[in-house]
């Protein structure tokens, strides 16, 4: 490191030296001074900071190693009975090497994972580990093989609203719904609704596609379009339906049966009333 | 018509029918079902007990009321809950309470008057006989004299070469509508149009909506693109060439892949491409479920394996969907290697496949 900065320095200060010798040799010091100078603040800043950079990714890794640590702790006594002890997957569970912190952070932060049952799918619930379990187990996961990490705060907000409303009717809506609310897959499947979901879940949700929801990978819909449809989800979490009761926006089935038993039925009722005798 | 007895009692009968040559059964005059006529006429408690009628006149009136209520408080909340533009909340609630006013408005009149009839006035029930049809001699001489007169006043059965003329113009004047409502049908044949699509050698697969072309190294497994042809934005009907050149591309394991035969190099090391138009009736079959590899379409519920090339698992589809070659080209990026081998979407009168 020092010997590298002080190969730069010298490349750099070659050149002008013959002028500033012929005009520094009338001065009390020494032609070399500046140099001597340069050299010595050049080394003072680069060791300095060489020193603190050193020492702040070893506390980093010292952490998250120690992290990964508890992590794994708490993955044996929880998630291995059916991911398996080196969370490679059993005939029940999917291997979790290189699904990424993302998928943890996911499952376990929705409460999907520990499972309370198997079933055709994997329900939400309130999540079982705390905040700071929930990052262990992730940097344990992380530590097994490359894979999607959690995103950053700043990668989550000021996405572009019609952008993302665009991308989410074709990439989503057929699934979720137009407005969100989820819909029905084959053989007891669903697609949950996605009202008041928190922003890193959607994103982690469509970086790792958890359970039967395809991937959607960076080179597909880019982070900054991710975060175009986080902000039209939360666009119709915070705008009511202009149009009066939404009836859980499922369009024709929960309307139609609405029609059929109120509507129908009051024209039903006052077509009895209209040809009934009074008495 | 007099004895068949008062109105209120009985219903007035026309003449016997003719029995017909036809089919049906004729019961003979003994054993026709009698007319029941009328239920004995039962006053109403509003006939009987003048407190009673007086209620029911009070609540008729109190329904009118109501109906000016409604109809007051639809003008004071339409000025009470302005729209704001912007403020889709504010929307809900004008056109909420507008519509409540105007319903109470509306309906008080209604069911006031039906009440009122109902309940207060004359309650018995009567016969109206239809008057018959046929117009008396007189007017139908009458009528028969006008045309007569028509006719000899201007000549039309005496000077020919007009007559037949007019029947000429009015037989050629509706033709121009003919024709040009004619041209409203699409100048190609729409044959061919339902059997080709954009798709050709070549064309890249892009994404939808950014005509961002895909590679083949961003497919990673698991993932699913929704697809269109590329220059589709620039051609000159882009919406029409949307609905048929619609594809989903999606990544599996190609040891979950069952190609038949002649199918080996459509897709690329397990990337596939499929018609998203449901062979049903046209809906976008675009519902991946990326364990089980299922692709649901939304409308009927028909299921296609993408594991045995889309073939039909549930639901009213009869036909796998069409299967679109791709491979890469030079750069990376995914082509197709055809159009698709048959008309994709729903059936039609033309199609031998």
């Amino acid at each position: 490191m020092a010997r590298r900065s002080d190969s730069t320095h010298t490349m750099a200060t070659s050149s002008p030296t013959p002028a500033r010798a012929a005009r520094v040799k009338k001065g009390r010091r020494s032609p070399m001074a500046s140099v001597a100078l340069l050299v010595i603040g050049l080394l003072g800043t680069g060791g300095a900071y060489a020193a603190f950079t050193t020492s702040a990714t070893a506390a980093g890794s010292e952490q998250t190693a120690s992290q990964a640590a508890e992590g794994q702790k708490l993955f044996e006594a929880n998630c291995a009975s059916c991911h398996g002890l080196a969370a490679t997957g059993t005939s029940v569970a999917p291997t979790l090497v290189g699904v990424g912190a993302a998928a943890v952070d996911f499952q376990v932060g929705t409460g999907r994972m520990p499972a309370a049952a198997s079933g055709p799918q994997i329900e939400e619930k309130p999540p079982q580990f705390t905040n700071s379990q929930i990052a262990a187990l992730a940097a344990y996961v992380a530590t097994l093989g490359p894979g999607p990490a959690i995103p950053s705060k700043a990668s989550l907000e000021s996405g572009d609203l019609s952008q993302g409303a665009e991308l989410f009717r074709v990439n989503c809506a057929m699934c979720h719904n137009v407005a969100g609310a989820g819909g029905a897959l084959t053989e007891g499947k669903y697609a949950p609704a996605l009202t008041n979901v928190s922003a890193k879940h959607i994103y982690e949700a469509m970086v790792t596609g958890p359970q039967n929801m395809p991937v959607f990978n960076d080179l597909n819909i880019t982070p900054k379009q991710k975060a175009g449809i986080i902000a039209y989800l939360q666009y119709l979490d915070s705008h009511p339906s202009p149009g009066g009761l939404d009836l859980g926006n499922l369009g024709p089935v929960s309307e139609g049966l609405f029609v059929w038993i109120f509507a129908l039925g009051s024209v039903v009722a006052i077509t009895i009333w209209l040809t009934a005798r009074s008495n | 018509m007099a004895d068949h007895g008062t109105p209120g009692t009985a219903v007035e009968r026309s003449s016997a029918p003719i029995p017909s040559a036809g089919t049906a059964v004729v019961l003979p005059e003994s054993e026709e079902i009698q007319n029941p006529g009328f239920p004995p006429f039962r006053p109403r408690v509003s006939d009987l007990d003048p407190k009673k009628a007086r209620a029911n006149e009070r609540r008729v009136a109190l329904l009118f009321i109501l109906s000016m209520v409604g109809g007051v408080f639809a003008i004071v909340a339409y000025i009470v809950f302005p729209i704001t533009p912007g403020d889709s909340g504010s929307v809900r609630l004008n056109t909420l309470f507008l519509g409540i006013g105007i319903a109470l408005s509306l309906f008080g009149i209604g069911f006031g008057a039906v009440h009122w009839s109902k309940s207060l006035m004359e309650g018995h029930d009567l016969v109206e006989g239809r008057h018959g049809t046929r117009g008396s001699d007189e007017t139908r001489a009458s009528a028969a004299e006008v045309f007569h007169l028509g006719n000899k006043e201007s000549g039309f059965t005496r000077r020919k070469l007009i007559r037949n003329t007019l029947i000429g113009a009015l037989a050629v004047f509706p033709l121009p509508g003919i024709i040009v409502f004619r041209d409203l049908a699409p100048a190609a044949d729409p044959n061919d149009l339902l059997k080709h699509t954009m798709w050709k050698k070549g064309t890249r697969l892009t994404k939808d909506p950014t005509g961002i072309p895909i590679k083949a190294s961003d497919v990673t497994l698991g993932s699913v693109f929704h697809v269109v042809p590329e220059g589709l934005e620039d051609s000159s009907d882009p919406l029409e060439q949307k609905a048929k050149a619609a594809v989903l591309l999606m990544r599996l394991k190609p040891e979950d892949l069952h190609v038949s035969k002649g199918r080996e190099d459509w897709n690329y090391h397990g990337i596939v491409a499929y018609s998203k138009i449901c062979t049903h009736v046209g809906c976008p079959v675009a519902l991946y479920e990326q364990q089980t590899h299922h692709l649901l379409c939304p409308c009927h519920q028909s299921q296609f394996d993408i594991t045995h090339e889309a073939e039909v698992i549930f639901g009213p589809a009869k036909r796998p969907l069409p299967q679109l070659p791709i491979t890469i080209d030079s750069e990376g990026y995914l082509v197709a290697q055809s159009d698709f081998h048959e008309p994709v979407g729903p059936s039609f009168w033309e199609r031998s496949l």
